[in-house]
């Protein structure tokens, strides 16, 4: 657990935070949040020292931080930024072994290690360990930052914006990802983050931060429901409720059995005509999703090879560890009333509607895992 | 893709290394020839007047090289600790007195500090390795200020941030991100001493500055080219060396 008490940072007359005191449960995600200078940074910093406090205390796990040596405590606490801060002239490998090494492992238990943590982070140790930094796109150097930060095994991991800086589709993935290595590893985590929606969609809880002191710290249903002031209403938005989609996985809602039939069968464009649901989707040996056909297209008697709609399921369709947010979006901006979910290399899951999107906004937290499309008969190979 | 260019680089380098090799044991073999060196300045010079310096080059040449390294290696071993210091929490404010300062290093003439440390010490080659020394101290020191301030304030926050220590920072992190730019500093000063090292003969220390100052002094361009040609291409060769050390010592990420 850690613990800030009544802890300020004084620089010249100005309060870079200002008496604020917040305990942070082991395996939870707190999330640092509020306007640029409100403070998250230089709170973030004082929990690794840093940055002194010019007065509190912080504990972690009861002991008071200012006691501890700065280096000792650093290398048990993750540190991830938003720049990263790879080492240019060492490998991914090299970089990710930097607090193993500091403290003594033996060489063989940093390389099993390294590989462990890049396959944890979505990236084969085959193709990456020799890789220098500057040969990496940024998700990419985003991603070995975070094993990096994770390379010890540390109980704690310190954030900050750790997202910012890469495009809004890799940030979902990668939001997506901490999650998943969250749930296995469960850190004790402070995240800082200016924006709302990743707020809401990792935190346990989420301290919400104003001119260095702390305007409520919440869960973030409680933060979207009830605000305490008006400063908190006004950042979160009017639009709650869409904000909770932030929260909901895509595979809570996504209903599977859904009519599939291999696109490189001769007979696919028959066998889709011939099925009772709306859209069949094609998918390719390997289930892979290729792209669907809309039998009412059919039924206005459209030459069956024209009716088939090829997409990329990496344009059009959603992960199962998605938001519901974000598929949302999705929908809106592509004109469809259901998307496709597909695992990591494409092949199809399942599907998420509209409606069923609805009625989560709706009706809070409506469980609907484990419907399955009963008006929809699966035919053909492939599906699940 | 990444081995393809580690590959490249390793045969470039050997390729610059036995080329180095090469050219110092040519320089050599010809400066210890003296009757090659006499008949080829006879052949441009003629016999009127003899044109062939007495003492012979491969006495003055290893003078020459002696005072070359021994006040570059004073430079290195002042400037680099000096650079370094200025860009630490504990010497950040004395940045710009030591830029000042060895700045004017620079461009106060060399010759004007020889003749104050001459009349201090007289003869030999104390005054104008001290000379070189204060010369030769601007571009390392800027070289090595330059090149640590060039590495990203964020690698080292986050180098901080892992818990290394200021050490270890400095051994691990930004001396060998600021390599490049510190070989370089180092690359001009030692260039620039090799020519300004034949003011040594002024002090009457020798090496190859000696048959430059009686060739003026006698009217004998033989004497001056004899010495001028053998400091240019003494010039090269050390740059060439320097640029083959750089490419063992810089990390090999910095290549493209
Ligand atoms: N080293 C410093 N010296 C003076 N003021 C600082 C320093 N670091 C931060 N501040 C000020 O403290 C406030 C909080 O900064 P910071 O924690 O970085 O904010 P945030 O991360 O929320 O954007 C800002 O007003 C900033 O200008
Ligand atoms: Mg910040």
């Amino acid at each position: 657990m850690i613990s800030l008490e009544h802890v300020t940072k004084r620089y010249g007359d100005r309060m870079a935070v200002d008496d604020l005191s917040i305990e942070i449960d082991d395996g939870d995600v707190a999330v640092l949040i509020g306007p640029s200078g409100c403070g998250k940074t230089t709170t973030l910093r004082m929990i690794n020292r840093l940055i002194e406090p010019t007065s509190g205390r912080i504990l972690i796990d009861g002991t008071d931080a200012a006691t501890l040596k700065p280096e000792e405590l650093r290398q048990h606490i993750g540190y991830a930024i938003q720049s990263v801060g790879l080492f240019p002239h060492l490998t991914v490998a090299e970089n990710i072994a930097t607090v193993p090494k500091l403290l003594g492992w033996k060489t063989a238990r940093i390389v099993s290690r390294c590989e462990e943590l890049l396959a944890l982070v979505g990236l084969d140790p085959a193709q990456y360990s020799r890789k220098y930094p500057r040969q990496l796109s940024g998700g990419e150097a985003q991603r070995v930052g975070v094993a990096r930060a994770l390379a010890a095994d540390p109980p704690i991991l310190l954030m900050d914006e750790p997202f910012g800086a890469v495009d809004p589709l890799n940030r979902d993935r990668l939001q997506g990802e901490f999650l998943r290595i969250q749930r296995d590893l469960k850190k004790t985590v402070v995240f800082v983050t200016h924006d709302v929606d990743e707020a809401i969609r990792l935190a346990d809880k989420i301290a919400l931060m104003r001119d260095g002191h702390l305007e409520q710290y919440d869960s973030p249903e409680q933060l979207l429901d009830h605000p305490e002031t008006k400063f908190v209403h006004d950042f979160v938005g009017a639009d709650a409720a869409l904000k909770r989609l932030g929260r909901v996985r895509v595979d809570s809602v996504m209903r599977t059995g859904q009519a599939t039939v291999r696109a490189d069968q001769p007979d696919a464009i028959e066998a889709a005509c011939a099925s009772e649901s709306r859209f069949v989707y094609l998918v390719d040996a390997d289930g892979v999703l290729v792209g669907w056909i809309d039998s009412r297209v059919l039924d206005r008697g459209t030459p069956a090879a024209e009716a088939a709609t090829r997409v990329d399921w990496r344009q059009a369709a959603v992960r199962p560890d998605g938001s519901l947010k974000e598929a949302l979006a999705r929908m809106l901006a592509l004109g469809y009333r259901s998307l496709p979910v597909v695992a990591a290399g494409g092949r199809l899951l399942g599907h998420v509607t509209l409606s069923d999107v609805e009625k989560t906004m709706e009706g809070g937290d409506a469980h609907l895992a484990d419907h399955t499309d009963n008006e929809a008969g699966s035919i053909g190979g492939g599906g699940e | 893709m990444e081995a393809a260019a580690t590959l490249a680089h390793a045969r470039r380098r050997m390729i610059a290394t036995t080329g180095i090799v090469l050219a110092v044991v040519i320089f050599f073999a010809i400066v210890a020839n003296q009757a090659l060196v006499a008949s080829m300045l006879i052949a441009v010079f003629g016999t009127a007047r003899d044109p062939v310096f007495p003492t012979p080059l491969l006495d003055l040449t290893p003078q020459h090289i002696a005072i070359v390294i021994v006040s570059s290696a004073l430079t290195i071993a002042v400037g680099l600790p000096l650079g370094i210091w200025v860009t630490r929490e504990s010497g950040r404010d004395f940045r710009d007195v030591v830029s000042a300062g060895v700045d004017f290093g620079q461009v106060f003439p060399p010759i004007a500090v020889l003749a104050v440390m001459f009349s201090a010490w007289g003869l030999g080659p104390a005054p104008a390795i001290l000379a070189l020394f204060l010369y030769g101290l601007f571009p390392v020191v800027s070289g090595t200020v330059a090149g640590l301030e060039a590495v990203p304030p964020e690698v080292i926050d986050a180098a901080r941030g892992m818990g290394m220590g200021n050490w270890r920072i400095l051994f691990v992190v930004e001396l060998p991100l600021a390599m490049g730019v510190m070989l370089a500093g180092i690359r001009t000063s030692v260039i620039v001493n090799v020519g300004t090292a034949t003011v040594a003969a002024a002090t009457g220390a020798g090496g190859l500055g000696l048959p430059i100052f009686t060739g003026i002094s006698t009217e004998n361009i033989g004497y001056v080219v004899e010495g001028a040609v053998t400091v240019s291409v003494l010039a090269l060769l050390f740059d060439g060396a320097i640029a083959v050390l750089a490419m063992w010592l810089a990390p090999e990420s910095s290549l493209d």
